[in-house]
């Protein structure tokens, strides 16, 4: 069957099967950003994309329901020469190690900032603990979404 | 304390770029024409033997492509733990056996058109097994009659296979027995480790291919590129000239990568096939079927004077390795040589105890590489120890801990599963650690309030020290290459592993600092065999302090390259320096940028490539040092244990990169906080595991971290890089038996085996 929404603002369309989920089908088109733990239940994270604004774990959602949708991987902030202030604020506080559960956790990120611009310690700790990071312990990345809400607030400005 | 340019900064890690914005740099976002994917058939016995194994009708199906058993693949013993050469683990793994040693072991693998198709495919590999009594008890392999895993007659290195033992040891320094009878206060205790597991966030994956001369290239989430060709070299029979292992950047290791787990089956499927081969674990396969921690029974039995000075320290270690003795025997040795020589003063030291195999899935190499149930152990019976006497646990690891001019004879009697080096410890911030962390984290005043904050629910302050080491000294080389372009830009190829430290970052700041540039004007290049010079890999806190070592005697040496091409460009006679870029004829003012100096090498005049190649291997393992301390909160009706408050002070020398350095400790805490409150694998009576995925095994999220604070003290180490010691392994030594001092604090009672769950405070409260 062929599926058609929009990722990263550009409208595409793919041969898919019916069975797959948008994880797979994401990774088959080569789009490498998403990464995957291999968990296949959403218990880690990584995969995390948004859906109409929403992070949810990709390798959870069925290709079929993502017709005529929006999806934004971690392309749709910025790219190595224009970092988006979430990136800045990830790299500024030493929040990336490995990086391999980075993209998914600025996603969740970003929609956080986007629906609560000025999140409390306890909001943003609620809304990264989906989102499994075996190597930094999370308070720098803690720390890099109050730095990145605050460079927000201030280019709001 | 000299003043440094560039180390000691806070740079931007140099492949941070590209990791936030999640560009393909890792094993899998690489694809190529015609690649087959891999699955592996497991083990759904603890221990069977293979009666019979037919894959005709696996063969059969369209799109598979290679089905390997025992009966088409080499039979070679070998050992999959990526260690310097010889290796210290036993002989003791075959690429696919007649016998089957846990639930998850290796049957048979297939490698075809795609994933479906492989997985179908095992469907239809038929097996008959026969299953054979299993030890799924550590106690239960040493006992008379007990089952016999390895008895098979290539095995090589184990101490004792017949009886289930990989490795023995019996050490004693002094009189342990008569110190202790004559000792005025004795303490004795059993503390008991889980299987855990290191949960990198990408899992073991491999890709193979054949490059246009016909050479095998593998491209792998490996920490030991270089131990990983030399293993496949020996096991598949093709020359090292064969092979070439690429490691791009990593998705998380902490020692699980430290093996050649799946490399040898993409190698084979391609030398097979001709094709590309892929080959990536299930995160139930991590699980169960990579590597987990060792799970020990420590024995300490303590014995100090009336003034609280150590006299003995007894530490017996019943370690289980599982169905494979990878790491065995040295993981169990660290527990002893990475944790007895803290307390010095303590002139009769025993360590003793075994190595066993078990029906379990196999320890590997784990972050803290035993000196975390050392530590747990010896740390506990410390506290227990202070409250006999009516002491401060603080005042008396104060009495007792190594300081810096000190030595201790564990140091040369404790190795790589082997005699190890002596040495004198040269840099130690330990009572700075422990003075500091006091002071943050209000230990005094905290210890005077009242425990009950609330009905039922009470707090509690616990403290543990620690030491780890860096590198193995006499054992393991890196080293570095750095070559100069015209443009006055460098090139650092290094064959260390950054697997996530950031150790690309820390080598470019340290050949920065010794060239005279900053960070923006060199690319590190980390690991390509074909490519990057040796290193043994990440592991044993060896990077910043080994490699870096390495990196700085190379970049010494280009300097001076470049500085000979400068005297005679410049026609000095003085000193010249070389400071952001520019070199200066000191007292004239004058100048010359390297960029000069790399055009005149290439195109003009004396030409050459300004570039130089060292290596390093240490004399000694000088170790970091760290003090932490941990407020928790007991609910006593649900036995829930919340960390409040954790402190962390540490001496790792000169942290060359801060931030990163913090989040070293940071991390490792966190993951040590996971084994004191949650993790652990479960198995039923058949020794299945009954919770290999995330929402069971349960790692700490956001929402279970205290607050924690990190304190760094600074020391120098003459030997290491700019000062620098290691700082990646120490901190997770430390929560087991903080947390446990600090839950004995609030409520009286003495968490003894972890994970410290509710369950098992309720029932030490006699709840249930």
């Amino acid at each position: 069957m062929r599926v058609q929404f929009k990722l990263n603002h550009k409208e595409v369309s793919f041969n898919v099967h019916p069975g797959e989920s948008l994880f797979e089908v994401l990774r088959r088109e080569g789009n490498y950003e998403v990464k995957g733990s291999n968990c296949r239940d959403g218990s880690c994270g990584a995969c995390t994309v948004l859906l109409d604004g929403v992070p949810v774990p990709s390798c959870t959602i069925l290709i079929g329901r993502v017709e005529g949708r929006e999806v934004e991987t971690v392309e749709s902030l910025g790219d190595m020469e224009n970092l988006h202030p979430l990136e800045r604020a990830f790299l500024e506080n030493g929040a990336v190690q490995c990086g391999y559960c980075i993209p998914g956790i600025l996603l969740v990120a970003k929609a956080l900032l986007d629906r609560n611009p000025n999140p409390s310690r306890e909001e943003i700790e609620e809304e990264l603990s989906g989102n499994i990071c075996r190597c930094t312990g999370y308070v720098q990345q803690i720390e890099a979404i109050e730095r990145a809400a605050e460079l927000l607030r201030e280019e709001r400005k | 304390m000299k003043k440094y340019r560039v180390v000691g900064q806070e740079v931007e890690k140099v492949d941070g770029r590209a990791l936030v914005t999640g560009q393909p740099v890792f094993t899998d976002d690489f694809s190529l024409p015609g690649m087959l994917y891999g699955k592996i058939l497991r083990s759904p016995y603890a221990h069977a033997l293979i009666k019979e194994i037919n894959a005709s009708e696996a063969e059969k199906l369209k799109g598979v492509e290679a089905v390997f058993t025992y009966k088409n693949v080499p039979r070679k013993a070998y050992t999959t733990a990526g260690q310097g050469y010889p290796e210290p683990s036993p002989y003791d793994s075959f690429i696919f056996d007649k016998k089957v040693r846990f639930v998850g072991d290796r049957v048979a693998a297939v490698f075809a058109k795609s994933l479906s198709i492989a997985e179908e495919a095992l469907s239809l590999i038929k097996v008959e097994y026969e299953e054979l009594p299993a030890i799924l008890d550590p106690e239960d392999a040493l006992k008379d009659g007990a089952p016999v895993i390895h008895d098979e007659p290539e095995i090589q290195g184990a101490h004792y296979p017949s009886r289930n033992i990989v490795s023995h040891v019996d050490l004693e320094i002094g009189n342990v027995d008569q110190a202790l009878r004559d000792s005025d206060f004795v303490v004795e205790g059993i503390w008991e480790t889980q299987y855990a597991q290191h949960c990198p966030m990408e899992a073991h994956i491999a890709i193979a291919y054949l490059d246009e001369r016909g050479k095998l290239v593998i491209r792998s989430s490996t920490q030991v590129p270089f131990h990983a060709r030399r293993i496949l070299s020996f096991l598949l029979g093709i020359p090292i000239s064969k092979i070439r292992v690429i490691k791009p950047r990593i998705g998380g290791g902490f020692g699980a990568k430290q093996e050649v787990l799946i490399e040898d089956l993409v190698a084979l499927a391609t030398l097979k096939t001709k094709r590309p081969a892929r080959l990536e674990l299930t995160r139930e396969e991590e699980f169960v079927s990579s590597r987990t921690m060792h799970p020990m029974k420590v024995k300490v039995h303590l014995g100090a004077d009336k003034e609280g000075m150590l006299k003995a320290i007894d530490m017996d270690i019943l370690s289980n390795t599982g169905a494979y003795g990878t790491h065995g025997p040295t993981v169990f040795f660290n527990a002893g040589s990475k944790t007895l020589p803290l307390y010095n003063k303590a002139e009769n030291v025993r360590f003793t105890g075994n190595v066993v195999y078990t029906n379990l899935p196999v320890a590997g190499a784990y972050r803290g590489y035993g000196a975390t149930e050392g530590y747990f152990a010896l740390e506990c019976a410390i506290d227990e120890l202070a409250r006999k006497m009516e002491i401060d646990p603080l005042i008396l690891r104060q009495k007792n801990h190594i300081r810096s001019g000190e030595t201790s004879p564990i140091f040369k009697k404790l190795g790589e599963g082997r005699e190890g080096v002596p040495q004198t410890v040269e840099s130690c911030g330990l009572e700075e650690c422990i003075e500091k962390g006091r002071e943050l984290f209000e230990w005094d005043k905290k210890r005077s309030l009242p425990r009950e904050v609330a009905p039922g629910i009470y707090r509690g302050y616990g403290m543990a020290i620690m030491m780890q080491g860096s590198a193995i000294p006499l054992v393991d080389m890196a080293s570095a290459t750095i070559k100069m372009n015209e443009d006055g830009s460098f090139l650092l190829l290094v064959g260390a592993t950054d697997l996530g430290t950031g150790s690309d970052t820390i080598l470019a700041q340290i050949a920065c600092e010794e060239i005279g540039i900053p960070v923006k004007n060199i690319t590190v290049y980390s690991s390509d065999t074909d490519f990057t010079p040796f290193d043994k890999g990440a592991y044993a806190s060896s990077t910043t302090y080994l490699s870096g070592e390495a990196v700085r005697k190379a970049a010494r040496k280009v300097k001076e390259q470049i500085l000979e091409v400068a005297h005679i460009l410049l026609g000095a006679s003085g000193d010249l320096v070389i400071e952001d870029s520019l070199v200066k004829e000191v007292g004239t003012g004058k100048t010359l940028t390297l960029e000069e100096i790399g055009l005149r090498s290439f195109y003009m005049a004396d030409q050459r490539q300004i570039q130089a190649t060292a290596s390093h291997v240490s004399e000694v393992s000088p170790p970091p040092f760290a003090a932490h301390f941990v407020e928790v909160e007991v609910d006593t009706r649900t036995g829930k244990i919340t960390p409040i408050l954790y402190v962390a002070a540490v001496d790792c020398g000169v942290a060359v990169n801060p931030q990163l350095t913090r989040g070293q400790i940071i991390g490792s805490i966190v993951n040590g906080l996971g084994f004191a409150l949650s993790e652990g694998l479960v198995f039923n009576t058949r020794g299945m595991p009954l919770n290999p995925n995330f929402l069971d095994y349960k790692v700490l999220s956001s929402l279970d971290i205290p607050e924690i604070e990190v304190i760094l003290v600074e020391t120098h180490e003459p030997s290491g890089p700019f000062g620098a010691k290691s700082v990646a392994e120490i901190c997770i030594n430390g929560p087991l038996p903080a947390v446990a001092n600090a839950v004995y604090d609030a409520l009286g009672i003495q968490l003894k085996k972890a994970p410290f769950t509710a369950e098992s405070v309720l029932r030490l409260l006699g709840k249930i």
